[in-house]
């Protein structure tokens, strides 16, 4: 019983990125924290994982990635429901007109490149997700 | 050599990485991702960035050999290149990428094929002095110690 109740307390995240590089990274930083979380490489995977029926708490949203990108993405998530926390997280100034039209396609925040682990506490707090 | 003495000068080593510029707090970072359960990440993600610059300098060249140089392609391979400079702290490939993208801007041909020769200098320059802080790594476990941690106050 009490094993339940902390599986179902524990944070899950996607990583949503096409960079191997940052695949890795955000992976392991999410690991760090005991954030379970699985990788997928642009917006469309992301999107089938979530017709697939899983779920995630937190979403780590790359903008420029092939086949689909984060604001196509993030406004397909929204339109299809799913309410997780959205954090786009891109190399992109956060002034940019990209950004704000990312921003805008459905974000709880958005974050510059590279991710640190004090950006995706940053993320964690301003959505109340506590690990 | 003394494990001691290896430590040392690894420290160093590392230190002078930093002080030339060439690798920025953002490797820190990493390298403070590093833990038992994965004692290779750095070497891992630095690996994947290798294989990624080369890719993405031979796209690089290929983009500005074109008798019509697409701008907007050349740009966007640019971009990716400053972001995974910068993901691990490769600063002084960052700071050529950014140099770079304003002769994108400026459709500036030439311009666009002297930072291809600048930034690939840059890349294999940190590449160069990355496996030489990796051997010096392997040699200090080799010899049964352990990869000192880093200060950050300097």
């Amino acid at each position: 019983m009490l094993k339940n109740t902390k599986a179902a307390t524990k944070i899950t995240a996607l990583v949503v990125d096409d960079s191997k590089i940052n695949q890795r990274i955000h992976h392991k930083l999410l690991e760090n924290l005991g954030i379970e979380n699985q990788v997928v490489g642009n917006g469309k995977e992301a999107i089938d994982v979530h017709c697939s029926g899983k779920h995630f708490d937190l979403i780590l949203m790359d903008m420029d990635m092939p086949i689909m990108n984060g604001i196509e993405a993030t406004r397909t998530l929204r339109a299809m429901g799913i309410r997780s926390t959205i954090a786009g997280v891109s190399s992109h100034s956060s002034l940019s007109e990209d950004t704000q039209e990312f921003i805008e396609a459905g974000l709880d925040d958005y974050q510059e490149k590279p991710l640190t682990p004090d950006k995706l506490v940053a993320i964690l707090h301003k959505v109340n997700l506590h690990v | 050599m003394e494990v001691g003495q290896m430590q040392r000068r690894w420290v160093d080593y590392t230190k002078s990485l930093f002080l030339e510029g060439i690798l920025d707090g953002q490797f820190l970072q990493l390298q403070q991702l590093q833990d038992e359960s994965n004692p290779d990440f750095v070497v891992e993600v630095v690996s994947l960035f290798f294989e990624d610059s080369e890719k993405l300098l031979n796209d690089l060249t290929r983009a500005l050999e074109q008798p019509s140089v697409d701008f907007k392609r050349v740009d966007a391979h640019v971009h990716q290149f400053k972001g995974s400079s910068s993901s691990i702290g490769a600063q002084r490939v960052k700071n050529a990428c950014i140099a770079f993208r304003n002769f994108c801007e400026e459709q500036n041909t030439d311009g666009c094929v002297r930072c291809v020769q600048q930034v690939k200098q840059e890349y294999y320059l940190v590449k160069n002095k990355l496996e030489t802080l990796f051997a010096m790594e392997q040699q200090i476990v080799a010899a049964g110690g352990s990869i000192p941690i880093l200060e950050l106050s300097f």
